[in-house]
């Protein structure tokens, strides 16, 4: 079984929500991306999303976007990614999935990519802009190396369309919980549950995590009331951009219900 | 000849190994809807029939052939060069050809809004147009730098009663304005339609912009075999995203004595890092929505490009160019700021006919490699768009007014 969803599972058996923090590798700078990771596994996250900085992140609302860049510009590359895991990894147990678009790992070479993952200690991947229509070979190399691979379903998403997405995620499948982009919503949409519902409907044994939009432990909770997690990303970022290691600890804290 | 056989045939998602959908899940609905209905209003006469009568009474079409020897003397070789006058259109360019289209096709869904980027501002113009017209609500993304270089085609949307969105990430040119207009696209799918400008993007774009676009092509065949009895021995057309170029190549892709060549801008040299030259100097890669060649780094970062030209300033281009490019039935060129620039001073001086600073790209090309042709060869231009909306760019570059205006 997956590492991930093993801690979903447990979580979920004593009844515990559960926490996906999101942060960008490289911001604002290597060092300091590896603290702040480390200080969110620390402070409760239960599963780490760690971003790949990309130039054009078209699922990114502007907190990820301003974040990312930065990285970039700060002289960010993706062979940098493998070490900044082990460097995670060393520090912490929690389990470590990594967020990417596609065409930086097209350009790495899937199976390279792939193999470096795993063998830095990353248990898969979320491919925002890769669906499975067109993911044949990232499917296959995971299948191959056991590793995570989380699709999307979303309100627009047919039962049929997030049934296949279901079958073929490992780890969890993300639930989008709104139309639209990443960022802090006030509301979160209803839409979410029913696509944790629709995916409930095609397939048990497979965690449902709602990600889009959260960023109160409210939120986090009553998300968790029907799905098996609440993904948050941007409300991370702004708490780290605004008051470092400090705000991001308490941050993460508060979310996590600690 | 078999259907398989015809590369007029390609009706995607994929084009050899070029096109697809790479976006995120939350689009697929709506291209799903509107690959549906696209498909459902191509083979509806209704629906032919409409936008054939707003060519007619609305656009201007058919567009006229000009030939203009005296510019034709300048690339030398006894060649003739023809040119397909889309700058006559409505809006000044090609670019109404498809808004209209898909301005119906927004319409035919029920929805209440378009969405479009921008890059010379002349893709905006068209779909401020289509939004008056239709009754839509219309919002434009354009970089905050191209908002600059083309403050005319600002002033032109506002008139046309369009938002203009100046946006402020990345380069913050048509590449950025892309990643606005889906980012807008996913929160409003509902109501919104994207009116994607170029033969770029996931599918059904690409083949739909072509389709809306092929009547140049179509047009321009027939013409140059009434008046003339001949086939061109040549097409020549600028891209960047590429949607003038597969506009009038598409009529002749089964011509095989018919070279295609299209022109990409080489900005400061196709040698130095300034330049759009995504086929000649890219590499494949996905680039939103679609596999095709683009700019980018060894991690697949994708690299700022430069022209002078707003709407060539782009390091992506359309799926199929890739794919025609690959087979060998087309082939690309570059050509830099400079030469372009000349190239518009000398048809407007020779000819009295003021080209866009985009179209002044496939201009230069004709003179580069008129000596690739047989003498006395037929040349087929597609002159994209007028030059209107260039003066300020213009007149700074040849010095026509203060340096400091």
């Amino acid at each position: 079984m997956s590492k991930v969803a093993e801690v979903l599972a447990a979580n979920r058996a004593e009844n515990k929500p559960s926490l996906i923090g999101y942060f960008p590798a490289g911001y604002p700078s290597l060092e300091q991306s590896l603290e702040a990771c480390v200080a969110m596994c620390e402070s409760g996250v239960d599963v780490l999303e760690l971003g790949l900085p990309y130039s054009d992140p078209v699922m990114d609302g502007p907190v990820i976007q301003a974040a990312t860049l930065e990285s970039l510009e700060h002289g960010f590359k993706i062979s940098q990614i493998f070490d900044l895991i082990r460097s995670i990894a060393s520090r912490t147990d929690t389990p470590i999935l990594v967020m990417s678009y596609y065409n930086p790992i097209l350009q790495y070479g899937i199976e390279r990519f792939a193999t470096e993952l795993k063998a830095a200690g990353a248990t898969g991947l979320i491919t925002p802009d890769l669906i499975p229509d067109e993911a044949g070979e990232w499917i296959a190399v995971s299948d191959e190396l056991n590793l995570d691979r989380v699709f999307l379903a979303t309100p627009s998403s047919s039962q049929e369309r997030i049934s296949k997405a279901a079958e073929l995620s490992r780890g969890f499948i993300y639930a989008v919980s709104t139309m639209g982009i990443t960022g802090e919503r006030k509301e979160l949409d209803s839409n979410a549950r029913s696509v944790v519902s629709k995916i409930r409907e095609a397939k048990q044994d497979i965690s449902a995590c709602v990600g889009i939009g959260i960023s109160t432990s409210d939120q986090v909770l009553a998300v968790n009331a029907y799905a098996d997690a609440a993904i948050v990303g941007s409300t991370f970022v702004k708490a780290y951009a605004e008051g470092g290691l400090d705000s991001l600890r308490a941050t993460v804290s508060a979310l996590a219900g600690n | 000849m078999k259907n398989s056989d015809s590369l007029k045939a390609q009706q995607g998602p994929y084009f050899g190994e070029y096109g697809g959908r790479f976006v995120p899940e939350s689009l697929i609905a709506a291209l799903d809807q509107l690959e549906r209905v696209y498909f459902e209003a191509k083979s509806d006469p209704s629906f032919q029939n409409e936008l054939a009568n707003l060519h007619r009474d609305y656009t201007g079409r058919p567009s006229i052939i000009t030939e203009v020897p005296k510019f034709a003397a300048l690339a030398g070789n006894d060649i003739r060069v023809f040119l397909k006058r889309e700058d006559l259109n409505h809006t000044g360019s090609h670019k109404i050809n498809n808004v209209l289209g898909q301005a119906l096709l927004a319409k035919r869904m029920g929805k209440t809004r378009i969405i479009a980027e921008t890059g010379a501002g002349q893709h905006g113009v068209a779909s401020a147009t289509a939004a008056a017209l239709f009754g839509l609500k219309c919002v434009v993304y354009m970089g905050e730098v191209d908002t600059k270089r083309q403050a005319l085609n600002v002033a032109r949307m506002r008139l046309l009663g369009a938002e203009v969105v100046a946006v402020t990430t990345g380069s913050r040119t048509l590449k950025d304005a892309i990643n606005e207009a889906l980012r807008d696209w996913v929160a409003n799918v509902d109501t919104t339609h994207y009116l994607l400008g170029t033969v770029a993007g996931p599918h059904p774009f690409p083949l739909m912009v072509r389709d809306f676009h092929s009547v140049i092509g179509v047009e321009a065949r027939a013409q140059m075999l009434e008046r003339y009895g001949v086939l061109p021995d040549m097409v020549a057309a600028c891209v960047g995203g590429g949607s003038n170029a597969m506009g009038i190549f598409h009529a002749f892709l089964d011509d095989p004595e018919v070279k295609l060549f299209g022109f990409e801008a080489a900005g400061e040299g196709i040698d130095t890092p300034r330049h759009a030259a995504t086929l000649n100097r890219g590499r494949a890669g996905v680039l939103h929505g679609a596999r095709s060649y683009m700019l980018q780094d060894e991690d697949g970062q994708t690299v700022d490009s430069h022209s002078i030209s707003a709407g060539l300033d782009y390091p992506g281009v359309g799926p199929e160019h890739a794919w025609l490019k690959d087979i060998g039935r087309a082939s690309y060129f570059g050509v830099t700021d400079d030469e372009a620039m000349q190239a518009l001073s000398a048809l407007s001086k020779t000819e009295g006919i003021i080209p866009a600073i985009e179209t002044a790209h496939a201009l230069a090309g004709v003179i580069n490699t008129a000596k690739l042709l047989e003498p006395g060869a037929n040349v087929l231009v597609n002159l994209s768009g007028r030059g209107d909306k260039d003066m300020q760019t213009v007149a700074k570059y040849f010095g026509f007014i203060g340096a400091d205006e």
